[in-house]
């Protein structure tokens, strides 16, 4: 009957997913989809002092705690209270679990000086053992912290393997999620080969120094039967616990917010579509020292926290109440905001630790402040150690920001003499909103001009704006562009000045030609004028002429009759009578 | 403490053997070790056999983890031997009683 309905099963497209067991240690079940395997062993090695045991532990802690799985926790190298003790740091309780009936402790302790060994044996001590203990709390998780210390107390090593892979078949059939932990050996992964033994999980955990800073890295290295991240992830080991960095979300899926953010500074918004920046972007505002970029900041978190949003703002150079006080001067009172609680000042050195600790230490606080905004000032100074690591940090940390919807501000530094815009290539692909502040250096004067490099999903405006610092805060000025050059301050307003006279001038001449052409055509039309009545005269007095020849035409002709009458009129009778 | 008690420093020798069931190596075991115990330690020994089977809490008092295994509490120090015991000779010097004389 089960076996048609789990044939069609395929067409529905849901294939069985290997079961797994959540440790609970933040980020490592993301890593792996889910957790350890369900019911099957897994490794966990490395060297001394990497942190097996804890992660180990807090797998049994949090599984008896929160997953509601008791554990036993077997021993071989420290005794329960020595463990308890160790733990106690991190916030666990051991004896505690153990008075709640959630955790079993056995401390295997293996002295090989009181061993001697004749004939054949076997290691049904030790399954005793462990099945007594899960009996009795019905365990569900196990933990054989040091499993490998049983090759030190026996020198049959052939027995020995054959007993720990029965050990492991006996624990997968019983479906206890397990963690061995081994110390790593030479070019192998575990001192005596167990991960030949465990072929389902092995993790591998390195811890290592690098000018100076000690990294903590996982790595998964087998994931039988799961997709898993294989990348090397640092890790922490704190007060909290155990935490894996999340890393760089797997996919680049977060949804994104049309919403937009005032800045905080008119012009700015102005220059950005006149709206601000997009909500849970990331932007960031490089410059030289000084150039104001802590303003900038500044002038957001006020605005957020106006807006009755909170905002989290992180120093590396100034201390709250420096930061506090520096505001003032430019008219943004953050104190009150402080007070409120919408505003969280933090400031730490960024030489205080290594890289990881720093994101770790910025994610608990976005994770238990819950902030709208984050401003990190300066994120340059993260940026000592190797710039891969750096390039590597600030993507998940802005990865970790953006999913939350959390708008990410940073402000970086510039060195004198380099381009601006080469030193912060390693981040600025991952920046949506790029602010430029540049220090220009003129007749004796500096001056700052902000332009607008990048903004992504957005007409931002092209122009270079002048940066001015008012007690009133920051104020974004036309500048003067032109010839060439980009003229601020003093200079700007000379050149205003100077081109205000040109036009004058310009103005005064127009007019004055104007005036010249008028009186130009009023002497030409009176010259026609003259001419025209010259003219009439002309053709007046030819007129007068004409009529009178013609006058005198016909007087003529009437004297030449008569004369011809007079003569005898013959020929002028002829003429007449024909 | 019956005949002769003084042979061993005037002690006495407690013995626990641990086994599993009855498996052919704890058989072995207590056999080889009936015999030696009769041969080098008659009236001066007390050997008790714990089958963890039955009660596996006792495993975790004396750190059994091999099984068979010979225990020798008294006299101190501890001494442990793991194995079918069947070297007579290795039992005899795991139990340190090669040195006092037996």
């Amino acid at each position: 009957m089960a076996t048609p309905s789990a044939r069609r099963k395929p067409e529905s497209r849901v294939l069985p997913q290997l079961a797994k067991a959540r440790t609970g240690i933040a980020g490592f079940d993301e890593i792996t989809k889910g957790g350890v395997p369900q019911g099957r062993p897994t490794i966990i090695c490395g060297g001394p002092g990497c942190g097996k045991t804890m992660f180990a532990v807090e797998f049994l802690v949090r599984g008896a705690t929160e997953f509601g799985e008791p554990g036993v926790l077997m021993t071989f190298e420290e005794t329960a209270a020595e463990m308890n003790k160790n733990v106690n740091s991190l916030g666990f309780d051991l004896d505690d679990l153990a008075a709640r009936k959630k955790l079993v402790m056995d401390y295997v302790r293996i002295e090989p000086a009181e061993i001697q060994e004749t004939g054949t044996y076997d290691l049904e001590g030790l399954f005793i053992r462990l099945q007594y203990a899960v009996d009795k709390i019905g365990a569900k998780r196990v933990v054989l912290d040091t499993l490998e210390a049983v090759f030190s107390g026996f020198s049959n090593q052939g027995l020995l393997r054959a007993e720990i892979r029965r050990l492991f078949r006996w624990l997968k059939d019983r479906g206890l999620t397990t963690i061995v932990t081994a110390e790593r050996g030479h070019g192998t992964l575990t001192r005596y080969g167990l991960e030949e033994y465990v072929s389902d999980c092995v993790i591998f955990l390195d811890h290592r120094v690098n000018e100076q800073v000690s990294t903590r890295r996982m790595r998964v290295i087998k994931y039988r039967g799961s997709s898993h991240g294989a990348d090397e992830y640092p890790f922490l080991i704190d007060e909290q616990g155990f935490s894996v960095l999340p890393s760089t979300s797997m996919g680049l899926d977060h949804a994104v917010s049309s919403q937009r953010i005032s800045s905080g500074v008119r012009e700015l918004d102005e220059m950005l579509e006149g709206k601000g920046y997009y909500r849970g972007s990331s932007i960031l505002v490089s410059g030289t020292a000084g150039s104001g970029k802590s303003s900038l900041g500044a002038h957001l978190a006020e605005q957020t926290c106006k807006e009755g949003k909170r905002c989290l703002h992180i120093a590396f150079e100034e201390s709250p109440a420096q930061t506090i006080r520096n505001m003032r001067s430019i008219g943004i009172n953050l104190a009150p905001y402080v007070k409120k609680g919408l505003l969280r000042l933090e400031a730490w050195r960024p030489t205080q630790s290594g890289l990881e600790m720093h994101l770790l230490r910025i994610h608990k606080l976005v994770e238990s402040y819950e902030p709208n905004v984050v401003i990190v000032d300066p994120v340059t100074n993260l940026m000592a150690g190797n710039t891969n690591e750096v390039h590597a940090m600030l993507m998940r940390l802005l990865d970790f920001l953006k999913t939350k919807q959390i708008t990410a501000f940073f402000t970086a530094l510039t060195q004198g003499g380099q381009a601006l815009e080469r030193t912060e290539v390693q981040i600025s692909s991952l920046i949506d909103t790029w602010l430029l502040v540049r220090d220009i250096e003129l007749n004796g004067e500096r001056n700052r001009a902000l332009y607008v490099l990048k903004s992504r999903g957005m007409a931002n405006s092209n122009q270079v704006r002048e940066f001015v610092m008012t007690k009133n805060g920051i104020r974004l000025l036309p500048v003067y562009v032109g010839g060439g050059t980009v003229l601020t301050g003093s200079a700007r307003l000379s050149q205003e000045a100077r081109e205000k006279a040109e036009e004058a001038l310009r103005l005064h001449k127009m007019k004055e030609k104007s005036k010249a052409l008028e009186a130009k055509r009023k002497a030409l039309e009176a010259k026609i004028a003259a001419m025209r009545v010259e003219f009439a005269e002309e053709e007046e007095r030819l007129a007068q002429g004409l009529k009178r020849e013609e006058q005198r035409e016909r007087i003529l002709a009437r004297d030449l009759a008569a004369m011809t009458s007079l003569r005898g009129g013959k020929g002028a009778s002829k003429d007449q009578g024909a | 403490m019956k005949k002769r008690p003084g042979k061993i420093d005037g002690q006495f020798i407690e013995l626990k053997l641990y086994v599993a069931g009855q498996t052919p190596k704890s058989l072995a075991a207590l056999a080889n070790l009936k015999k030696i115990c009769n041969e080098h330690l008659e009236g001066k020994y007390k050997l008790h056999v714990i089958d963890l089977v039955k009660s596996p809490q006792l495993a975790q008092g004396d750190q059994i983890l091999a099984i068979p295994t010979l225990v020798r509490n008294l006299p101190v120090p501890i001494r442990k031997i793991i194995g079918d015991l069947s070297d007579v000779e290795r039992v005899m010097v795991g139990l340190n009683l090669v040195d006092i004389g037996v």
